[in-house]
């Protein structure tokens, strides 16, 4: 797998942008961000305001219309300037939590697979067990145990997100050092810090990025789970998942408050997994995996 | 073989070692004090030692946890600190509705993964192909919530059909199952899709074709017939994907099995019973990929045993 030069990314743009698919989730995450960034401007409304007219007379919540286009929550609040700042918060934790987990997963897996030993072995046993983890339970049992907030879930996923990476760069780096290339730079009297930094990180690069991008995905989708079930992000942030949660018992009357943060939820995955998907086509061609 | 299936056994008991080992250092970091969430609010700082002493509570962590693996090696999983109830018999009684929920789900991500799979193989490239796969990723990319709580609101609450919540007849079990079935469906199309495109270029395919089979059946016949094989042998890998839906699931749906059962638990940081329905998924999922690494070098020979 080459590492990534100026023109073998033009060439990847060539071939990334035939898939139409992929472009489209470009596009979505793209509009997610500069709304999540432009969220304060342009948002139509406070997203804590209470508006008196946002509740009809018996006090229920309005449909989508106008003047609140997407309608308003069981508070009278605006939907659509709550699901702005609630993209905020999902951005916040797929880039934070999903970073620290594969930055810990590519050193974890980079470290067995390089150093081997009796470390490795520690580590990639490890990874194995946490593989047979029932995630969910541990993330909501810790969720639970350290006491919810933005930073505690993003914590929570993180712990949870980097075993998927350390195996990928673990199987990675082991082919890699056993490539003539590493030997030759060996035998020039290379140190194991050179090999490792000027060698073998460079071309672990795609991979990682392959992986960082499907890995917000999941981390999207563990967020909205984590909030939808309470223990996620507090209110008064919004969420989507939370979001969902304040408004989940009235959604046989209320459709419109669980099936549009829903769908946003949906959309940004997909997204992130369209767009994971064709950069792995792009960037390695060999490599198919059950994601 | 025998050596083969002897040191996989192994690895899985040491895994199911390991997570006793995680899942105990996990819940002693829990803040709250057992001994005083089974003495009750009002009990005395006396009541409370002596629950402590009497729980093992005040010895240290490792005498703490050999006293729970020994008590583990014999079914014993300990008691609720609130229902008063031996751990094992609270699970006992909610893994039947859990099995029932995980047989409707690899029915129905079967029932809808592997034609779709199909499909998308047989129409390589085409527009169908290409909707297919985007249809997989969405299921793939779906919050299970949210199917769950869709499919309720058309299916239950909108046309009636099924009944809302709660547990039943094999009615209750259609919508739950479906929730959990969508996901599964998602990787089945693509893992059934890739296999077929395996198998479609081989030589005997063209050979097949060559001698004036049609295209149909060449596709239905040699093609499903060797390309379903490797696939349907993993099935066991399925337990580890839908162990963490079960939890949000059963919750929706008021499923009473053992995801529900640890919900309920953690909202009340119940922790034996955390920890024992933890130790089952666990449990569930090793030997789920155990039965996957045994039967697929049977059924798929260019798997090679190690």
């Amino acid at each position: 797998m080459p590492a990534l030069e100026s023109t073998s990314v033009r060439d990847g743009w060539r071939r990334f942008s035939r898939n139409r698919a992929a472009l489209f989730g470009l596009l979505v995450i793209v509009v997610t961000v500069v709304v999540a960034l432009g969220a304060d401007v342009l948002a139509p409304y406070d997203y804590q305001e209470q508006h008196f007219e946002g509740l009809t007379l018996e006090g229920a919540p309005l449909p989508p219309g106008v003047p609140f286009l997407i309608g308003t929550d069981t508070l009278g609040r605006d939907l659509l300037s709550r699901m702005m700042h609630g993209a905020r918060t999902s951005l916040i934790i797929g880039v934070v939590a999903n970073g620290i987990a594969v930055l810990l997963g590519a050193l974890l897996g980079t470290l067995a697979g390089y150093v081997r030993g009796w470390l490795g072995t520690v580590i990639m046993r490890f990874t194995d067990l946490m593989m047979a983890f029932p995630v969910l339970i541990l993330a909501i049992a810790l969720a639970a145990i350290i006491g919810p907030s933005l930073w505690i879930v993003a914590l929570v996923i993180a712990a949870v997100n980097w075993v998927q990476v350390a195996r990928v760069v673990y199987t990675e780096t082991t082919s890699l050092s056993e490539r003539e290339f590493i030997e030759a730079t060996r035998n020039l009297g290379a140190s194991n810090a050179r090999i490792l930094f000027a060698h073998i990180i460079p071309h672990l690069i795609p991979t990682i990025l392959v992986w960082a991008t499907l890995g917000i995905a999941t981390t999207v989708l563990l967020e909205a789970t984590l909030s939808f079930l309470g223990i996620g992000v507090q209110p008064p942030m919004p969420s989507w998942g939370n979001i969902i949660q304040e408004s989940v018992s009235y959604f046989t009357t209320a459709p419109w408050l669980v099936f549009i943060p829903g769908a946003a939820i949906l959309l940004l995955a997909l997204s992130f997994n369209l767009v994971g998907d064709a950069l792995r086509d792009v960037l390695d061609p060999t490599q198919r995996g059950r994601t | 073989m025998l050596r083969y299936l002897g040191k996989r056994i192994v690895q899985a008991i040491l895994i199911v070692l390991g997570i006793t080992i995680v899942t105990f250092l996990l819940v002693n970091l829990v803040p709250a004090d057992p001994a005083r969430m089974v003495a009750g609010r009002n009990a005395s700082a006396d009541t409370v030692e002596s629950i402590r002493q009497q729980l093992g509570l005040d010895q240290p962590l490792p005498v703490q946890y050999f006293a729970y693996l020994g008590n583990l090696v014999q079914g014993d999983l300990g008691r609720s600190y609130i229902q008063r109830i031996d751990v094992s018999e609270l699970i006992l009684a909610r893994l039947p509705a859990t099995l029932a929920l995980l047989a409707g789900a690899i029915f129905f991500e079967l029932l809808i993964g592997l034609p779709a799979g199909i499909v998308a193989a047989a129409k390589r490239g085409k527009f169908a192909d290409k909707a297919i796969m985007v249809a997989a990723f969405s299921g793939v990319s779906a919050p299970q919530f949210v199917v769950g709580l869709l499919l309720l609101y058309v299916f239950a609450f909108e046309l009636g059909w099924f009944p809302t919540r709660g547990f039943g007849g094999i009615w209750h079990l259609v919508l739950p199952a479906l929730t959990l079935g969508v996901l599964g469906g998602g990787w089945y199309a693509r893992m059934m899709r890739s296999s077929m495109v395996d198998v479609l270029r081989q030589d005997y395919i063209r050979t097949a074709r060559a001698k004036g089979a049609g295209r149909t059946r060449v596709v239905m016949v040699h093609g499903v017939r060797n390309g379903i094989l490797p696939i349907v042998a993993m099935i066991g890998l399925d337990i580890g994907i839908f162990m963490n839906g079960v939890v949000v699931v059963e919750t929706v749906f008021g499923w009473p099995g053992i995801g529900q059962l640890a919900w309920q638990a953690i909202q009340r940081l119940d922790v034996p019973i955390i920890m024992g329905v933890t130790l089952v998924a666990a449990v569930g999922v090793v030997i789920g990929n155990l039965v996957a690494d045994i039967v697929s070098p049977f059924v798929d020979p260019r798997i090679k045993i190690r």
